[in-house]
């Protein structure tokens, strides 16, 4: 991997620090000995083919892959401020999903209202003072551009949304939280270009309030919404440097391949 | 053939190759459609039978006497038709045996679905459905010699025939209907909806709590419903246990009989054919259909009203 960035203490500000990350799916080796950053309050774009393991790369961010037997992870996710490895076992992945959220590929909205599906991370933490819950609700809507489309029928079932609002409302419920870091698996592939587009812009949007990885397949909008990029193939990170850098002079010749189009 | 039909197709005669293809078809939707025709002719045919013998047993006895008569006694010589003990006795043991089967079942089947490892939700399962596969003769012997004593040892005043020994005993007995319904209907709800919830910071128990079971809630309300007919109709288990003695009574903790419990006893022999007495059993069996009915309608009306709100 050729880590192009010329680290300067002053200016430079990570949010987390991936180091030497290698996962397995049982016997599968799906991460190879990744080493990568995420810079505060600014997008990262993980693209690749299918397959190279850049969604099971951002699910390690929130532990996701707690949830299935047989994973298992090796090397440090290190959170900042904190400087706590969210990947250790000492650390509660309740906990790290708290502060760490996720968009996923396909709106998955909960059979409940508009409201309540916003409101869920802060019952499921207790919080029960209804203003509290009202105003949380009203901002997250608004930072996720929805709020005037669903002020009146906050309490109708998210279900009878477009998909589009759809995706925007789970990320309103990503956001109520207020987490340090916002991941995306792919947010766009299942939605049409008008709603992509609404979404692309309210992720431009959000860089200003959260930290954003975002895996993506499409390569045109890595390089409209990102800042960094990361290329990866078959579990290995083959480059990471800045957007620009990446989509104009890539210093790796398989990622100069990829991003033309000559294979991928 | 190949060949023929293909210069078939070129011809204006087309319109001949595909009537008998349409024919097949329309043969096929046939076949399907008696099939589904099949059952619901059966039920309707059920209902006519026992409207048209309950109209005979209404010429002799008033509707209004059926319904609000307390006393039930067809085979005295001073007879009296009131359903109302009958009905009793199946509402309490009903509800006894909900009480045991709708929390345990759906206990049951949140850990089944959302909790139990692979290995243990493999061997769990096969004997849940075992519990469903006793007979049922065998669950009123199991409550009659076995949950009665038992009963009577913390409740000494307690008779050996009770509608508390039976309704928990058709509890268990309904147990797997309702968890194995449930944990289907639970673990039909996608894993992306839960992966939602997990990633939110949500635990296993909030999960299945706040978001699978109100996504599975049409499959758990007919789980319910199913559970809810099964202990009104259950016949074996109250007719050896609750005993036989129509008894106008809502508490659990005396015997009584159900209607089915009555039917069964008729039908054994005790009453004449053509007799009043005997057509009771006709209109005994049209209230706990109607019965059923109702629980049916508010299953459906729950769910409709369970949409709204949300």
């Amino acid at each position: 991997m050729q880590n192009q960035l010329i680290p300067n203490a002053e200016t430079i500000q990570y949010k987390s620090e991936v180091k030497g990350l290698s996962f397995y799916y049982g016997e599968f080796h799906a991460l190879n000995n990744i080493d990568m950053v995420l810079h505060d309050k600014q997008i990262t774009a993980l693209i690749g083919p299918s397959g190279c393991g850049k969604s099971t790369f951002l699910r390690c961010f929130n532990r996701m892959h707690d949830l299935y037997p047989g994973n298992q992870y090796e090397g440090d996710i290190i959170l900042h401020p904190d400087d706590v490895n969210i990947l250790s076992e000492n650390v509660d992945p309740i906990e790290v999903r708290m502060r760490i959220s996720m968009v996923f590929q396909k709106p998955n909205p909960f059979p409940k209202s508009i409201y309540e599906n916003v409101a869920y991370g802060l019952r499921v933490r207790g919080v029960k003072q209804r203003a509290i819950l009202d105003e949380k609700v009203e901002t997250a809507l608004s930072n996720a551009a929805l709020w005037d489309e669903v002020k009146d029928r906050l309490h109708k079932l998210a279900f009878n949304l477009s998909g589009g609002q759809q995706q925007r409302l789970c990320i309103a419920r990503a956001l109520a939280t207020d987490p340090e870091i916002l991941l995306f698996d792919e947010p766009t592939s299942a939605l049409d270009p008008i709603a992509t587009a609404s979404i692309e812009e309210l992720i431009a949007d959000l860089k200003s309030k959260v930290t954003i990885l975002i895996v993506t397949h499409n390569m045109q909008q890595a390089a409209r919404v990102s800042d960094y990029t990361a290329y990866m193939y078959l579990g290995e990170l083959i480059e990471f440097n800045e957007t620009d850098t990446i989509f104009i002079k890539p210093n790796n010749k398989q990622t100069e391949d990829y991003i033309t189009g000559r294979f991928g | 053939m190949a060949v023929g039909s293909r210069t078939k197709l070129k011809h204006p005669g087309k319109l001949g190759y595909s009537f008998t293809r349409h024919l097949r078809e329309r043969f096929i939707e046939l076949l399907l459609f008696l099939a589904a025709l099949f059952s619901v002719g059966i039920t309707i045919a059920i209902v006519v039978m026992l409207v048209k013998e309950s109209l005979i047993f209404f010429q002799h006895v008033s509707i209004w006497e059926f319904l609000t008569g307390t006393q039930w006694t067809p085979l005295f010589d001073d007879a009296k038709y009131g359903i109302l003990p009958l009905l009793s006795g199946t509402l309490v043991s009903s509800m006894v045996a909900l009480l045991v089967a709708i929390p345990l079942g759906t206990i049951i089947a949140i850990y089944l679905s959302e909790f139990a490892p692979f290995s243990v939700r493999e061997v769990a399962k096969p004997f849940l459905e075992l519990l469903g596969g006793v007979p049922t003769i065998v669950y009123g012997y199991f409550a009659l010699l076995f949950v009665t004593p038992i009963l009577q040892i913390i409740f000494p005043e307690l008779p050996g025939f009770n509608l508390l020994s039976a309704g928990l005993v058709m509890g268990i007995m309904i147990i797997p209907y309702v968890s194995s319904l449930t944990e289907d209907a639970m673990r039909a709800v996608p894993m992306n909806l839960r992966e939602g919830s997990y990633a939110m910071g949500a635990t296993r128990l909030q999960t299945a709590v706040r978001v699978v079971m109100p996504a599975a809630f049409s499959g758990i309300a007919a789980a319910y419903i199913l559970g809810i007919s099964r202990a009104v109709g259950e016949t074996m288990v109250v007719a050896i246990a609750a005993g036989m003695q129509p008894n106008f009574t809502w508490n659990p903790m005396e015997p009584a009989a159900t209607i089915t419990a009555y039917i069964v006893q008729v039908s054994l022999g005790d009453l004449p054919h053509g007799s009043v007495g005997y057509q009771t059993i006709f209109a005994a069996g049209l209230t706990l259909l109607l019965l059923t009915l109702v629980f049916n309608i508010i299953g459906h009306l729950l769910r409709k009203y369970y949409r709204e709100i949300y």
